[in-house]
């Protein structure tokens, strides 16, 4: 069986095609990745708790928190999630403090599938592809939060949020089967994702490859995994559903940046990175933004490159930021919830 | 602005509260000293922070004859359960004023606040801790049932870890029922001035810890006071030759941590982003100002360009600048002369034909600085290959195979430290088996902890700090006549072993 296995074509993914070479197999794809470089967890634990200590004071401070925001996919992953329930996060999403216009809007709002029509409803003229300021939809797709289903399931789950009108796609990887060592079978079924991203248009809704790092347990496999992604055509790297614990963690995210730099130094192309779920304070926030920039640089702190999936994060931005102005700290009363 | 430049984010000073003056801490006082007194800088600034006092041949020997009659009256007569008590009083008042400690070791060493915070103090305070548990187990110290203290321990330290060199001597000489003299560096008196007021809140029997400062006549004369009965150096090899010399056919014990050129060796299948960490911390941790520093990189020649580019990339993040500030990485150079000699070797090391490489940064105009610097295409016969720069420069050699490495890294009059970076387990071993280094990091490197003995070989010195050998340094086996009462007969035992040099 394993000899069937390994010989096995796996679809042309162009990335792949370019970077592993023509004869695209299981097998070679397995010799790939094998071959990337191993992860020393002390190591990387030590830089990532050295760059946690960076001390953002001032000026820095207000540019972080207003980036924080920007950045922030927020999210509402509940099965108890209402139209009147989106509706909300969606007004919170345009105009997260309402008493000050100054405050940027956040880069998306994230929701399950079933949900897409009610974003785009209340977002309105607000709900644009790429114009700066515009606020995207993206919907989690491929059987969030376990993968647990068929292909096709997972394929109709991507093409019907697409059709109704989801910017991004973030899908969740086959953990059971990378576990098991079934590279070939996680990377077809990227590419077939990616596939039912296409618009009518011939365009692509954005995907987002969740790799669910708190399953995946070693750096050793993240950044495995964070190859296997891109290879297959996966436009952002992230780290977790939010609905397993540990979600995102400042070394795993610090180890994904590694794979985008690494990504970036062999053929040019820019790949984004989402942390998501656990991060609730904006020190936290700032902690990652420090990585960012001092991994894969600056250039990499825009929603094209870099997102956080949040949802109570943006509230104590929101008490951070007002701190800011005011000089003094308020409460919970003084931020709306969503 | 962009993000980069984060804004400054600097510790305040204010929360010294220094003395314009100090004297020597003789007997539990200050007093003052009769030597002509001098005045310690900021290396960052150039400005001076305080005035302290020098102490002449006739305060050394003042400071030797306390240390004397609190060993023989009070230190050697209490228990080690009482010694103890102290040390852990000490340790915790350190975490308690670890900020103030932290201000002014940056301030007085040029060293970013980082370090002094998050290493230097923190493990000032766990050696205090570790050999405050070791003052009552004594007997589980590796020679045999109530070893004995040897008496007045004199002992000398640098510059580049002041407070933490501090602790690594008077820690374990205090545990093992020893009383000191110790000097600090001239340059760095600060912190061991305030480590005094610490032995005062924690009321340390008086003469128990004296610390005079001073220059290298100071020096000079507690280590040859004929009353001193252990001698404890780390410094350069050339001053530690000396100690050898005037100490040789006389009674007393001598430890040496002394120079080193350490090699750091990364296989071709090291972890890579984690080698590039190790290799900056290696060479860049202090402004190179370490004796074990990982000054000679060893890198497989097969990746030589991707492990120098990817290094000068992350060079190019590191922040050069104001110690005191929370995001420095690397701080001011020590003192005007250890730039000179930094510049030195680094102009024969082009002149010899190796390639210099620095990452852009502003130095600031006041003050002692160097840019974080790497020479490539080195070769063993280069100086820069060779001699200890102790300064932030780094020497890019490569090998072919384990056997070369093991060779290359081996071939130097030093033996203090070396680095391994694989990922294969079993080269770990099969190379740290033939390193002649007394520590030898595995995918790591600048890692101290007090219960790991560090020391050299060869010129790197002898002797072992740190652990339960570091110990031994301080101590001597019980006299088979001192049996039964072992306490009342130390201070006569101890007379013995000084062989009548008193």
């Amino acid at each position: 069986m394993e000899t069937t296995r390994t010989v096995t074509s796996i679809a042309p993914a162009s990335r792949a095609l370019e970077v592993i070479g023509g004869d695209l197999t299981e097998r070679s794809l397995r010799r790939y990745l094998e071959g990337i470089p191993g992860v020393d967890a002390v190591g990387l634990e030590a830089r990532a708790a050295a760059l946690g200590t960076r001390s953002i004071k001032t000026t820095s401070k207000a540019w972080a928190l207003d980036k924080i925001i920007e950045l922030t996919d927020l999210t509402t992953l509940e099965g108890s999630d209402t139209p009147g329930k989106v509706r909300s996060l969606v007004a919170k999403a345009m105009v997260p403090d309402p008493d000050d216009m100054t405050c940027p809007r956040v880069a998306a709002v994230c929701v399950y599938g079933d949900m897409v029509p009610h974003a785009v409803e209340a977002l309105g003229s607000a709900h644009d592809d790429g114009a700066s300021g515009r606020i995207n939809v993206a919907a989690v797709a491929t059987a969030f939060p376990s993968g647990r289903s068929s292909r096709s399931v997972k394929l109709s789950d991507t093409s019907d949020a697409v059709a109704a009108g989801a910017d991004e796609i973030d899908m969740v990887i086959d953990r059971g089967a990378f576990l098991a060592g079934r590279y070939g079978q996680v990377f077809d079924e990227i590419v077939a994702v990616k596939e039912a991203c296409r618009r009518a248009d011939g365009s692509f809704a954005h995907l987002k490859v969740i790799l669910e790092t708190g399953e995946l347990v070693t750096y050793d496999n993240v950044r495995r995994a964070s190859w296997l992604a891109i290879l297959a055509g996966g436009d952002f790297i992230k780290t977790s559903t939010g609905k397993v614990a540990p979600a995102a963690t400042l070394p795993v995210t610090l180890s994904m940046l590694e794979v985008v730099r690494d990504w970036h130094r062999l053929t040019g192309e820019k790949i984004g990175v989402k942390p998501a779920g656990g991060i609730r304070a904006s020190k936290d926030a700032i902690k990652y933004l420090v990585t960012v920039a001092e991994t894969v640089g600056e250039g990499w702190l825009t929603p094209h490159l870099f997102r956080f999936g949040a949802s109570s994060l943006l509230n104590d931005v929101l008490l951070q930021r007002q701190k800011l102005s005011s000089g003094h700290y308020s409460g919970a009363a003084y931020v709306t919830i969503d | 602005m962009t993000f980069l430049d984060y804004a400054p984010a600097p510790e305040s000073a204010s929360i010294l509260n220094l003395k314009s003056e100090y004297g020597l801490f003789i007997n539990g006082d200050f007093v003052p000293g009769k030597g002509e007194s001098f005045t310690s800088i900021s290396p960052a600034t150039e400005q001076q922070i305080t005035t302290v006092s020098c102490a002449s041949e006739a305060d050394v020997d003042t400071a030797v004859v306390a240390a004397r009659r609190a060993y023989e009256r009070t230190w050697s007569k209490l228990s080690g359960a009482d010694r103890g008590k102290y040390l852990f009083r000490i340790a915790r008042l350190v975490q308690e004023r670890s900020r103030e400690l932290a201000v002014a070791e940056s301030l007085d060493n040029g060293k970013p606040i980082k370090e002094s915070r998050d290493v230097d103090i923190p493990l000032v305070a766990a050696w205090f801790f570790y050999y405050a548990g070791w003052a009552d187990k004594l007997d589980y110290a590796g020679l045999g049932p109530a070893p004995r203290s040897l008496g007045v321990a004199a002992q000398v330290i640098p510059w580049n870890f002041p407070l933490l060199m501090l602790a690594w001597k008077i820690a374990p000489a205090l545990a093992a029922g020893n009383t000191v003299v110790l000097k600090p560096a001239e340059t760095t008196p600060l912190t061991a001035l305030l480590f005094a007021e610490i032995l005062q809140q924690a009321d340390l029997p008086p003469g128990v810890v004296n610390i005079i400062t001073g220059a290298g006549a100071t020096g000079s004369a507690l280590v040859n006071h004929p009353d001193v009965n252990k001698v404890a150096f780390t410094g350069s090899t050339a001053v530690g030759r000396e100690i050898a010399r005037s100490t040789a056919g006389t009674a007393k014990k001598l430890t040496l941590e002394l120079g080193g050129k350490g090699a750091n060796i990364v296989f071709d299948d090291a972890p890579i982003d984690q080698a590039i960490e190790g290799i900056v911390n290696g060479i860049f941790f202090n402004q190179g100002q370490v004796c074990c520093a990982g000054s000679r990189l060893l890198v497989q020649e097969s990746v030589h360009d991707e492990v120098v580019d990817r290094l000068k990339e992350r060079l190019s993040t590191l922040r050069v600048g104001d110690p005191l500030d929370k995001n420095t990485d690397v701080g001011a150079i020590n003192s005007a002369s250890q730039l000179g000699r930094m510049r030195e070797l680094s102009d024969i090391g082009e002149q010899e034909g190796a390639t210099r490489w620095s990452p852009a940064c502003t130095l600031p105009d006041k003050g002692f600085w160097f840019p974080p610097t790497v020479f490539t295409n080195v070769s063993t016969s280069h100086r820069i290959a060779r001699d200890e720069i102790f300064g932030p420069v780094l020497s890019v050699l490569t090998f072919r195979t384990p056997a070369e490495a093991i060779a290359k890294a081996n071939n130097t009059p030093y033996g203090l430290s070396a680095g391994i970076w694989t990922d294969k387990g079993s080269r770990i071993l099969a190379v740290a088996d033939k390193l002649r280094a007394g520590v030898v990091w595995a995918n790591t490197f600048n890692k101290f902890d007090p219960a790991s003995p560090f020391g050299g070989y060869k010129e790197s010195g002898y002797g072992r700090e740190g652990g339960r050998h570091g110990l031994a340094a301080y101590l001597a086996p019980a006299a088979v006549s001192s049996r039964g009462s072992s306490r009342s007969s130390s201070a006569s035992s101890v007379k013995a072993l000084r062989g009548g040099t008193k």
